[in-house]
Formats: C-alpha cells, sequence, structure tokens
C-alpha cells in the first residue's frame, strides 16, 4: 500500500516558519481534506512533502522512500499532483493536455504506447470529458477545464492523489462534480488529499479533515469529531452553526 | 489531419525547391538544365564555379541559420511558454554578435578557424543562461521579455562603442556586417565550422523536446507529472544558445524568424511545443532562403543585409503577434 507520510515536516523560508513540525499521513481508501485560512500553509506543506520544495526539518516519504530522493518520474507515478495553478501554455487539444498525464511512463501528446492510450481514454471517460476530447482547451468553460486537469492527473493511474483547491472559482454544480469524480477516485482505491475552503463540501466528502493554522497542524480525524463550532471561530474566525455534517457559516466573528 | 500529416514532408519539399531556386538566379541566370547539370557533376567549369562555389553555399547557409534560429525560437518558446520569445527579441542573438565582434576586434580569430563560433556560442550562452535564471525567478514573461531587451540594449551599446573606437574602416564593415546579418560570400568551410555547433545544438533540443509539451502545463505541475524542471533549463538553454550561436558565427544577428516560423507551424501542430520543432525549423530556413534570393535579386544600389531584411517583415509580424495575444500568464 502506497502511503504518504510527514513527520515532524517543518519549512522555512528567512526567519518565517511556514509549516511547524507537521505529521500528516495519506493512504488508499481515504479522502482527505486539508482545511485552513489563506497562508496556513497548505499548500507550502503539501509541496515539501512531495519533495517538490525544500523542506527544513523533519521527513516526508512516499512509499516508504524520501521524497527529497525520489525522481520526478518515480514521484509522477505514485502521486498525481494538482497544484493551484493551473494555466494552460497553449491553446492545446484537451485529449493531448490529458496524454501530459502519461509523461513519467515516457509518452508524450502524439505518441502514446497501447497502455498509455488506454488511461488517457479512461480517464477521460471517467471525467465525462469523452465529447469535449478533441475541443481546444482555449474554447472550455472553467468547470470543463477543472475536468480536464483531473484526467490529468487520473491518466497518470496513480495510487494518491493531491489536489490543491481544484473547485476553486467553480459554480456549485461544477464543485460537486469535481468532488464526485475525486470520490470515485477513492470508492476505487485511490487516495485523496484535497486543499479546500468550503467547509460545507469538505464535511459532505471527507473521511478525513486535517486542520491547519499558523503553520501547525491542530486537529486530524472523522468530521464528525473535528468539525465543532468551536474550531471553526478558533481556526477561521466565524460564528457557525453545526449539525452533523451541515454546517451553516453565519458571519465573522 | 492532413494538413499536419503533410506538413513536414511539404516544408521539406519546398526548401529543396527553393535552395534550387536560388542557385537559377542571380547576376547571371542559370537555366535549370545547367544547374542540374552542374550540381551532379557536368557542365562547365565556369557553371560548377557559380553553383558549388557561391549559389549553393550561400543558399544553405541562409537556410541552416534560419533552421538554426527556428528550433531555437521554438525550443524557448516552448520553455518560457510565450509566443514572442526568440533569440532575436531575448538579445540571445546580439549578444553572440557582439562576442564575435570582440573576437574580431582583438583579431582573435586570427588564432584558429573555431574562434569565430566558439566566441559567438559563448556569447549566446551567456545571454540565454541569464534570461533562465532570470525565468527561474519570475513567472512573469513580460519581465523576461524586458530583460532581453535589456540585453539586447547593452549589447547594441557596446557594439556602438567598439564601432566607436574602430582602428579602420574595413574593421567597421567587418563589424556592420555582423550587427546586420548576411550570408553573402559564405563558403562550405565557413558552414563547416558552424556545423558542429548547429548539430550538437538541434540534438540536443530534439532529444529534450518532450519536457516542452509537459511544461504546457506551466512549471508546478510540469514538475508533477515527472519533468525534472532544472534538467529541462539546462538542455534548452544549452541547445537553443549552442544552436543559435552557431547560427550568428555563420551569418551574424538575424531577428524574427525564430518567432515567425513557430507561430505559423503551432496551429499544425496543436499548439505542442514538440512537436513544432522540427517543422519550425523548416519553415524559418525556407523564409531565410526566400528572403536571401530576394535580397539578391532586387535591383537596389548595395545589396541589402539579409538581416535588415528579416526585421523589415519580421518586427511588424513581432508586433501583431503582440497584439493579438491574450494575456495568459502575464
Amino acid at each position: 500500500m502506497v502511503e504518504l507520510i510527514t513527520r515532524d515536516l517543518t519549512v522555512k523560508t528567512g526567519d518565517t516558519v511556514l509549516v511547524h513540525g507537521a505529521d500528516l499521513r495519506l493512504a488508499p481508501g481515504e479522502l482527505v481534506a486539508l482545511l485552513g485560512p489563506n497562508g496556513a500553509g497548505k499548500t507550502s506543506l503539501l509541496r515539501t512533502a512531495l519533495g517538490l520544495e525544500r523542506r527544513t526539518g523533519g521527513m516526508a516519504s512516499l512509499d516508504g522512500t524520501d521524497t527529497a530522493r525520489l525522481s520526478p518520474m518515480q514521484r509522477a507515478r505514485l502521486v498525481a499532483y494538482l497544484p493551484q495553478q493551473r494555466l494552460l501554455a497553449w491553446p492545446s487539444m484537451v485529449r493531448d493536455v490529458v496524454a501530459l498525464g502519461r509523461y513519467a511512463y515516457g509518452a508524450a501528446p502524439g505518441r502514446l504506447s497501447a497502455a498509455d492510450a488506454a488511461a488517457v481514454d479512461a480517464a477521460i471517460a471517467q471525467c465525462d470529458l469523452a465529447a469535449l476530447a478533441e475541443r481546444d482547451t482555449d474554447t472550455l468553460s472553467g468547470g470543463e477545464l477543472a475536468r480536464v486537469h483531473c484526467a490529468r492527473a487520473f491518466a497518470s493511474e496513480t495510487p494518491l492523489l493531491i489536489a490543491d483547491e481544484p473547485v476553486a472559482a467553480l459554480d456549485p454544480r461544477h464543485q460537486f462534480r469535481v468532488m464526485d469524480i475525486v470520490r470515485q477516485f477513492v470508492a476505487k482505491g485511490g487516495g485523496a488529499l484535497v486543499v479546500l475552503h468550503d467547509i460545507a463540501l469538505a464535511a459532505r466528502y471527507a473521511s478525513r479533515m486535517v486542520w491547519m493554522q499558523e503553520g501547525r497542524i491542530i486537529a486530524d480525524g472523522p468530521p464528525e469529531e473535528t468539525l465543532t463550532e468551536q474550531r471553526l471561530a478558533e481556526v477561521y474566525g466565524v460564528r457557525a452553526r453545526v449539525d452533523g455534517a451541515v454546517v451553516e457559516i453565519e458571519g465573522a466573528l | 489531419m492532413t494538413a499536419r500529416r503533410y506538413l513536414i514532408p511539404g516544408l521539406i519539399a519546398a526548401a529543396l525547391l527553393a535552395i534550387f531556386a536560388a542557385c537559377l538566379l542571380g547576376s547571371t541566370p542559370l537555366p535549370a538544365g545547367r544547374v542540374l547539370a552542374a550540381l551532379f557533376g557536368g557542365a562547365d567549369a565556369g557553371d560548377r564555379l557559380v553553383v558549388w562555389q557561391i549559389r549553393l553555399p550561400r543558399a544553405l547557409a541562409a537556410f541552416v541559420t534560419g533552421a538554426a534560429l527556428g528550433i531555437s525560437g521554438a525550443a524557448l518558446q516552448g520553455l518560457l511558454r510565450n509566443p514572442l520569445a526568440e533569440p532575436g527579441v531575448l538579445g540571445v542573438s546580439a549578444s553572440a554578435s557582439l562576442f564575435a565582434t570582440v573576437s574580431i576586434y582583438y583579431g582573435l580569430v586570427a588564432l584558429s578557424p573555431w574562434v569565430l563560433p566558439l566566441s559567438a556560442i559563448l556569447g549566446a550562452l551567456a545571454a540565454t543562461a541569464l534570461i533562465a535564471l532570470a525565468a527561474i525567478r519570475t513567472n512573469s514573461v513580460v519581465t523576461l521579455i524586458l530583460i532581453g531587451v535589456g540585453i539586447s540594449s547593452f549589447t547594441g551599446a557596446a557594439m556602438s562603442l567598439l564601432m566607436n573606437l574602430a582602428p579602420n574602416p574595413f574593421t567597421l564593415s567587418d563589424m556592420i556586417n555582423w550587427m546586420l546579418g548576411s550570408v553573402a560570400n559564405r563558403s562550405f568551410v565557413e558552414i563547416g565550422f558552424a556545423a558542429p555547433f548547429l548539430i550538437a545544438g538541434a540534438a540536443v533540443l530534439l532529444v529534450s523536446r518532450r519536457g516542452l509539451s509537459a511544461l504546457t502545463l506551466g512549471e508546478e505541475a510540469a514538475s508533477g507529472v515527472g519533468l525534472d524542471l532544472r534538467r529541462q533549463r539546462i538542455l534548452t538553454v544549452l541547445g537553443a544558445g549552442l544552436a543559435t550561436g552557431g547560427a550568428v558565427a555563420l551569418a551574424g544577428a538575424i531577428g524574427f524568424v525564430g518567432i515567425m516560423a513557430p507561430h505559423i507551424v503551432r496551429p499544425f501542430v496543436k499548439h505542442d511545443p514538440a512537436r513544432s520543432l522540427i517543422p519550425s525549423a523548416l519553415l524559418a530556413g525556407l523564409i531565410l532562403v526566400l528572403a536571401d534570393i530576394g535580397v539578391r535579386i532586387l535591383p537596389t544600389v548595395n545589396e541589402l543585409k539579409l538581416g535588415v531584411v528579416a526585421a523589415l517583415v519580421g518586427a511588424p509580424a513581432f508586433v501583431w503577434i503582440a497584439m493579438r495575444r491574450r494575456t495568459l500568464n502575464g
């Protein structure tokens, strides 16, 4: 079982501590929501956990190997990463963008092996993009583009998925569609960690919630245990009513 | 689909045809039969001399110069994810020709025939490396282009300084040749000295081209799908520096071909940077061969410099592309 594990992970730039001794674990079969206000260190935690950024202290491992020692190709076969920044440089065809998810297997757009092509087709079907596969990405809406990025991640056929705000700037329907796609991935045995700002959405989908504040992980557990009115006040500074997995935010404190 | 399949063969055919046409045209027009005879060892000595010593090397020099600039432009555009990146615009050509001029000015070229291409390549690598370093620090392409403009201005000033101090009119006219860019009077010997660098540069760019496709996703996602970003930057910078340096060593600074060719090619290859390299090289080579034919047959008092013509056509094209471009990443 491929797991992403960090222990006492610390990240500093200059004198500023971005992540403070974070212990995080992501395993197949769970959908983890990473929550916290802007600047809490969520993205820094993920990037250093993946070995994309240098850590100051602690350790991070993927499938038992220190992520700092993994080559980009090895890492890309274990975990698919959807960063916040999702601008495409060129108006490429949808299918070609999804095909980039096969980069770590030696494929390139227009040069796919049978296995690569099968993975790309499966990812396109999984994200309901079959009708758009031949379209240029500059003709797509934001919601469609978000699904293209999901398909790109799934085409890698990795056991784990890390998505940094995959539903940012999407309308409610597309937010649900993207989260449904992630849930399907988990149902098939994948493990997903998703940064979310919509607490209600997180509560609905997550099997575990990891709460960050000022660089520290302050709580980690299933929604029924960690999602409380007090925590929302403490972490986000909002007044909210929590009833099971139903959250209603009433205003700022 | 069909347009894409015939793109490369079509460009090769057009380039061969253009090079052949370049052998026909000139101050004494040769009919096709005599050119063919001369090319394949027949015909009289005069015809062979004109074709093999003058017209064919000149046309080939124009082609390889264009091809090197085209492939460098396409690769730099892929790396920097911007259609406006190009050796000329980024100051790479100017820096290469400055280094070449310095080596001429101080008489270093007398030491060995390799000094000229090597100094041009050194200049090209210095500028490309500077831009790639800046690209690590900033995501704004506008900043990168401005750095290129800065490099261009600085090398222009240094060039003016050298001209200012030029000891005699011969050195001065030599320098002007380098600044303006021309393939007049090139022989196979000069092509031979540039060739290893052009071939090495093109090979490095072609071997590393797959990573350029991954960069479509942006740098962060590209490293997420398995791209070694550092290695990609080094290889593209090295390849573009070698190819551009080789081109400048052969023909001086010729701008804007590296922008026009990839821009025309891109829609045919579905905007995939990797697949744009070879067609861009072929098209840019073709453009320069045609432009050089134009330069030769235009009835001007002094023969126009190829680089001047390229800029006269290319600079407006640059402005046009820049104005039509929607802001994608700053």
